[in-house]
């Protein structure tokens, strides 16, 4: 008896819930901000080479989710594996495009830079760009239709070329889980018909694409798998069979009120019992 | 490698040369006898007196062995903080330099009296008041830092808290130092102020070498600090240690401060920081060549305040020095070619012209079009009518002077020709560009309502060809859309109704 | 309604009106003691007039410049506060020369010199804070620098001008760039007005600060809502930038009339930290200023106290007996710096002590409560009712040192009985385990109506959040629930009640 109590204690082997075969398996992941569960009780794993759609309303955790898997934000608990094993060991297989507004773009550099810049990790410390380095870059630029903005200072580009350069400094790093955070936020019509080109070809080549997406529109169309988001998981799949009236409803019904309510009463570290 | 680099690249030689030039003489200081300075040359000491040419001509060659000495060492300083201050800029934390400065000064009087205790009358021994403040300074980096960590105070309170703090400890501890016998405190108050007069060479080469070490670090650490600076969050994700990193940009900061102290005082040393930084932006719109920049303009900028000082004795070295890239900074600030206030205007006005021309031609170009045979080319017929500035006011929301002045404009760059008094027709030339404008305002126009979600924020629809800024499918396709709608035209035609009531007035032209 | 909770909320208020009065009346009792403490002390270290008259003016001047330091720190512009301390000195040079030259020419007599030089110093003062402001402006949005840097760029300058100007004028201006620093308030004491011993610089501060205090209650409404939020406060027809330029202003003039009692520098750390430290301690606006009124006044007297006892303390044990005191400017700041740490470390909301002691309790409580569920759990399912205390470490997962505290605190309230070596339930102590695994089991439910979640994940969520579900939020989760019988692996829910 006392053993089932144990059993019921005891966590589950990791060993199980994270197949190395999966680009990435989140394990019970909560999320807070001063004790306050932004996201609650993640328990996912991504389908090999496919193109995922997290989709949710705002303020939902999506952005954050992201940020607690490349570990910018700390977990309050849960675990993170990619290809089986921790973030930190698997750095060089993930691929980041933050959000736009992220950097300030009035920086003095080109859109090659910046593309450069997802090539520093190869490169290591001090050791500077070469000429190959810039022929990367320069192929990764011509792969999202912007190499005759190369020399361009970024603060000159339109929102979708700046959207565009950040997906070329991602796809030079070559990686095999791309994690990208509202890649279609406020570009024109053709920029999200190349960027979903290119999502398109990373699924061609075997890769996992995990991109926060707040267009419901146009999920059926670009996507295979979604993942409903607000606050918890409310459902995952593929996209048919998932992205229904019913689930959708359940994620932008608004926010659970209790979830947000026992949240106030984590942050206030006030026990109710 | 562009012509603008060729140029910083030429005058880094010719500093470069000066500077070594003077600086092999700094092991034998030949003319001593020269470097005592005459006696004071005026009783009144009110006037800012004007040096004699010879004084003039000594200082600009360097000879005195004592400005050749606080020159060097100023410019390197000003050349490292400068590179360091870009750093600073864009990271958008100018002012913790004035931070650390303030906090060395506590620093600098606890390790006078270390080493007063460690030996009698050895508390002045420069290196080790300099470990002091570093160390000091890094304690007020790490305070603002734990304030911010641990506390709810937002970081202008906890910069302004830490730096008034660490300096009233400073201040406290130096009024108590005074009362010490050994009488060699004398003189460390020039920390404060900066005394570039009482730099020796053994000065010069801890400078020197300082300097030297933070280029190195930078150098190297050049892409690095460029990826934080630009965008942390991705350079976090990559795996690269940006807390480390950030407390090592940090310690250059600290460090450069320190070895300010001495030429601009820790009140100014901030300004070395700050200024030639923010002055170099004004000139590129590339890292790289901006650190190239601020160097030169902080080094240049170092020398010229020495030079200065030392040709008016009155003039302390430090207020000059920071007036100097005062000077630079304004100066950067109209007419730097990059972010300057006149390239600006400039810019601003010639794309205003451009689009007053635009404007000009469009509206001939539409108040022209209902009286052209649609089966002819069009630009062949524009130019035979003849509009006069009455006909084309209502055209547009415009002033009968500004549409006067737009006319004139055009004339004179030869779109349109006076025929008579007050009648205007287009040339060849003109009707070409019309014609572009127009086909190109319409695409645009289009494809707005096409494509309606977002559209291109930085566009000039009438200016920039469609081709340019959309992918080719898209262009082929609103074209296509275009001819089946408008079969007969080459320009495709307005897809809004043109608000002008297409007049009678039309005349044959009399050519 | 005798259920334990309520009996302890009765107990606790009653318990809280009597302490309430031993507590007035111990806190009564201690002030009175430490006065007398402290006059003792201070005659000791040989207090006298000259010593409070300091004390008074300086005070005086760091409450005044509390006052605009307030709204500084709420608007998140401290450092314009550091660049105005510098760029006054400038201002300050100007107006010395302009009274000089009046005085020169004859246009004012020497009696009437210092007045003179007094209205023109604060005159300057004012303009120099409306410049120092519209420079940095200008700077920022004609050059589109950084607004740090244009911070940085003009007040760097305008200080060097005015340092500058001091040494070219140094005849005839008779500033001391030390004493424009950093302050003389041992002399200025000394400067009183005829027939009192009463300094004129604490008159001067004394009327500075009744002018802020006067415009801080006349514009309360108006700085509150520009402070919290200028895009409001201008739609509602303030007009922040004139409020802006209004605040520079009127700290610059401040710190015009503080800057001979304090020096030029340190007057930041009057600005800056009273408020800062008030921050720390509440949230309220008004309280926020008597708070940070308060903090300035008794930094003026720690910092005085401190600058005539401490030196001769510290320098006498490393051997430099000659060291009597320092200065007291300089100790001001540090004693605020002082008190602001202290804020920082023992405040009673936001203090790091209380955060971390808070959070001891806390896990505390968390390690008690599982006691409770592990107790109830056993007991539902098998007879064995006791457990030792190795056992509960091992099953809680903890160490065993809290956990024994843990169970020590349950028996202390009644919640366990022990028998022997072990632990079990006592009754009401039941009925709390009963609450407790309800909340655990309502949560599991809840969450798998709601979460996409495997069932036997659902456990360890529970285990973190049924602490926090008190019986508001328990009725919340039960209304929400169709079922409340049983949780998802078909355990029973306990009920609320009996």
């Amino acid at each position: 008896m006392i053993r089932s109590v144990l059993a019921q204690q005891s966590r589950s082997k990791i060993e199980n819930e994270h197949p190395a075969s999966s680009p990435l398996s989140i394990h019970d992941m909560t999320v807070a901000y001063h004790r306050k569960p932004v996201i609650w009780d993640i328990d996912y794993t991504a389908p090999l080479g496919k193109l995922v759609a997290i989709v949710g309303p705002n303020g939902a955790g999506k952005s954050t989710l992201i940020n607690a898997v490349l570990d910018l934000v700390p977990k309050a608990s849960g675990e993170v594996r990619v290809f089986g094993e921790e973030y930190r060991k698997q750095r060089d297989r993930v691929g980041y495009v933050p959000q736009r507004e992220s950097v300030d773009w009035d920086f003095p550099v080109n859109a090659l830079n910046v593309v450069a810049m997802g090539l520093y990790r190869k490169i290591g410390w001090c050791f500077p760009v070469m000429r190959r380095h810039r022929q990367t870059a320069m192929e990764a630029l011509d792969r999202v239709g912007m190499a005759d903005y190369a020399k361009r200072q970024i603060s000159q580009l339109s929102g979708g070329q700046q959207q565009r350069v950040f997906l070329a400094r991602a796809l030079v790093q070559d990686a095999d889980l791309y994690l990208m955070d509202e890649p279609f936020a406020g570009v024109d019509a053709s920029t999200e018909r190349a960027i979903v080109e290119i999502l398109r070809e990373l699924r061609e080549r075997g890769r996992t694409t995990l991109v926060v997406h707040h267009d419901l529109q146009t999920v059926t169309e670009y996507f295979d798998h979604v993942m409903l988001l607000n606050m918890r998981l409310v459902a995952t799949g593929p996209t048919s069979e998932v992205f229904t009236r019913e689930n959708l409803r359940k994620t932008y019904g608004g926010k659970l009120a209790l979830l947000d309510q026992v949240g106030h009463k984590m942050t206030l570290g006030e026990s109710g019992g | 490698m562009s012509s603008v680099e060729k140029r910083i690249g030429f005058a880094l030689l010719v500093a470069v040369i000066y500077l070594g030039n003077a600086a092999s003489c700094i092991a034998e200081p030949l003319d001593h006898s020269h470097s005592t300075r005459p006696p004071a040359r005026s009783l009144s000491r009110d006037r800012l007196e004007w040096p004699a040419l010879s004084d003039v001509k000594r200082t600009l060659l360097l000879r005195d062995y004592n400005t050749r000495i606080v020159a060097i060492g100023t410019t390197m300083l000003g050349a490292a903080a400068g590179i360091v201050g870009v750093f600073m800029l864009l990271r958008k934390r100018s002012l913790i330099g004035d931070v650390v400065s303030h906090s060395t000064w506590p620093g600098i009087a606890i390790a006078f009296l270390v080493m007063e205790r460690i030996k009698t009358d050895g508390g002045k021994w420069l290196p080790g008041l300099l470990v002091g403040a570093l160390l000091a300074g890094v304690a007020g980096i790490l305070c603002t830092k734990l304030i911010l960590r641990y506390t709810r105070i937002k970081e202008d309170a906890a910069l302004a808290i830490v730096l008034s703090v660490f300096f009233g400890a400073g201040m406290s501890l130096f009024k108590a130092v005074q009362y010490i016998p050994s009488g060699s405190q004398a003189g460390l108050n020039h920390f404060i102020l900066g005394k570039t007069a009482s730099m020796v060479s053994a000065d010069v080469w801890i400078i020197g070498e300082a300097s030297l070490a933070i280029l190195i670090v930078i150098g190297l650490l050049f892409k690095e600090f460029s990826l934080l600076s630009f965008d942390d969050k991705f350079a976090s994700s990559q795996g690269w240690p940006v807390f480390r990193l950030d407390l090592s940009l940090m310690l250059l900061v600290a460090g450069v401060t320190v070895i300010g102290l001495q030429s601009v005082g820790l009140l100014l040393v901030v300004a070395m920081l700050i200024t030639p930084a923010a002055a170099a932006r004004f000139w590129s719109d590339r890292l790289g060549r901006t650190t190239a920049i601020a160097a030169c303009l902080g080094g240049s900028g170092a020398f010229c305040g020495v030079l200065l000082s030392a040709m008016f004795p009155r003039l302390a070295a430090g207020p000059v020095i920071v007036l100097t890239g005062a000077l630079f900074f304004i100066i950067s600030l109209f007419l730097g070619v990059r972010r300057g206030v006149i390239v600006r205007i400039v810019t601003h006005r010639r794309l205003k012209t451009a689009v007053g021309r635009q404007h000009i031609l469009r509206a001939l170009f539409e108040y022209l079009e209902p009286h052209c045979d649609p089966a002819a080319p069009m630009s062949s017929q524009l130019v035979n009518h003849i509009v006069s500035a009455n006909e084309l006011l209502p055209m547009r929301s415009w002033t009968l002077k500004r549409l006067r002045h737009l006319l004139r404009t055009a004339e004179k760059s030869n779109f349109i020709a006076v025929v008579r008094e007050g009648g205007y027709r287009m040339t060849n030339r003109g009707a070409e560009l019309a014609h572009r404008v127009v086909r190109n305002h319409r695409l645009w126009e289009l494809y707005l309502i096409e494509h309606a979600d977002i559209a291109p924020s930085h566009v000039d629809r009438d200016a920039d060809d469609i081709e340019h800024l959309l992918a080719a499918d898209i262009v082929e396709s609103l074209e296509r859309l275009l001819s089946e709608r408008y079969p007969h035209m080459t320009v495709p035609p307005s897809p809004h109704a043109i608000d002008s009531a297409p007049g009678s007035t039309i005349r044959q032209s009399t050519s | 309604m005798n259920s334990p909770a309520t009996l302890n909320s009765i107990d606790s208020t009653r318990r809280s009106a009597a302490g309430r009065y031993v507590v007035a009346t111990l806190s009564l009792g201690a002030c009175l003691a430490l006065a007398m403490l402290l006059r003792k002390a201070l005659n000791v270290c040989g207090w006298d007039a000259y010593d409070t008259w300091t004390v008074v003016t300086a005070a005086l001047a760091a409450m005044a410049c509390s006052l605009p330091g307030v709204f500084l720190v709420m608007r998140r512009q401290s450092m314009m506060g550091d660049a105005l301390a510098h760029t006054t000195l400038p201002g300050i040079v100007v107006a010395f020369l302009l009274a000089h030259s009046l005085q020169q020419a004859g246009w004012i007599s020497s009696a009437t010199y210092d007045s003179w030089r007094h209205a023109a110093m604060f005159i300057g003062a004012l303009v120099i804070g409306v410049v120092s402001a519209v420079l940095t402006e200008w700077v920022q949005k004609l050059g589109r620098v950084e607004a740090s840097a244009a911070l940085g760029v003009v007040f760097t300058t305008l200080f060097a001008v005015g340092l500058l100007l001091i040494r070219l004028k140094a005849d005839q201006v008779h500033i001391d760039p030390d004493c424009v620093l950093y302050g003389i308030i041992e002399t200025t004491v000394m400067d009183t007005v005829p027939n009192t011993q009463i300094p004129r610089a604490a008159v001067v501060n004394g009327l500075v600060l009744l002018a802020n205090l006067l415009l801080v209650t006349l514009f309360f409404k108006e700085l509150r809502i520009s402070a919290f939020d200028a895009a409001i406060s201008t739609t509602m027809g303030i007009n922040s930038h004139a409020m802006h330029y209004a605040l520079m202003a009127v700290t610059a003039a401040t710190l015009v009339s503080a800057f001979e009692s304090v020096g030029s520098i340190l007057v930041i750390a009057m600005l800056i930290a009273p408020a800062a430290t008030a921050h720390l301690l509440t949230d309220r606006l008004d309280r926020l200023i008597a708070i940070s009124l308060a903090v300035a006044a008794l930094s003026a007297f720690l910092g005085h106290l401190s600058a005539i006892t401490l030196p001769s303390i510290v320098f006498t044990r490393l051997g430099y007996p000659e060291v009597v005191d320092t200065s007291t400017a300089g100790m001001m700041a540090v004693a605020a710096g002082g008190l602001f740490t202290i804020a920082a470390m023992f405040g009673p909301r936001y203090g790091v002590i209380s955060k971390v002691l808070d959070q001891a309790r806390l896990s505390r409580s968390i390690i008690a409560e599982d006691i409770l569920g592990l107790l109830y759990r056993m007991e539902e399912e098998s007879d064995a009712t006791a457990l030792a205390l190795n056992q509960l470490t091992a099953m809680i997962g903890t160490r065993t040192w809290p956990t024994y505290l843990a169970a020590r605190g349950l028996a202390a309230s009644g919640d366990v009985a022990v028998r022997g070596s072990s632990y079990e339930l006592s009754p009401p102590g039941r009925e709390r385990a009963k609450r407790l695994v309800r909340a655990h089991r309502l949560w599991e439910s809840y969450m798998a109506k709601h979460f996409d979640l495997p069932a036997d994940h659902l456990h360890e969520s529970a285990a973190r959040v049924e602490h926090f579900l008190g019986a508001e939020l328990r009725e919340e989760l039960a209304a929400e629930l169709e079922d409340t019988a049983e949780d998802p692996h078909g355990r029973e829910i306990p009920p609320e009640q009996g």
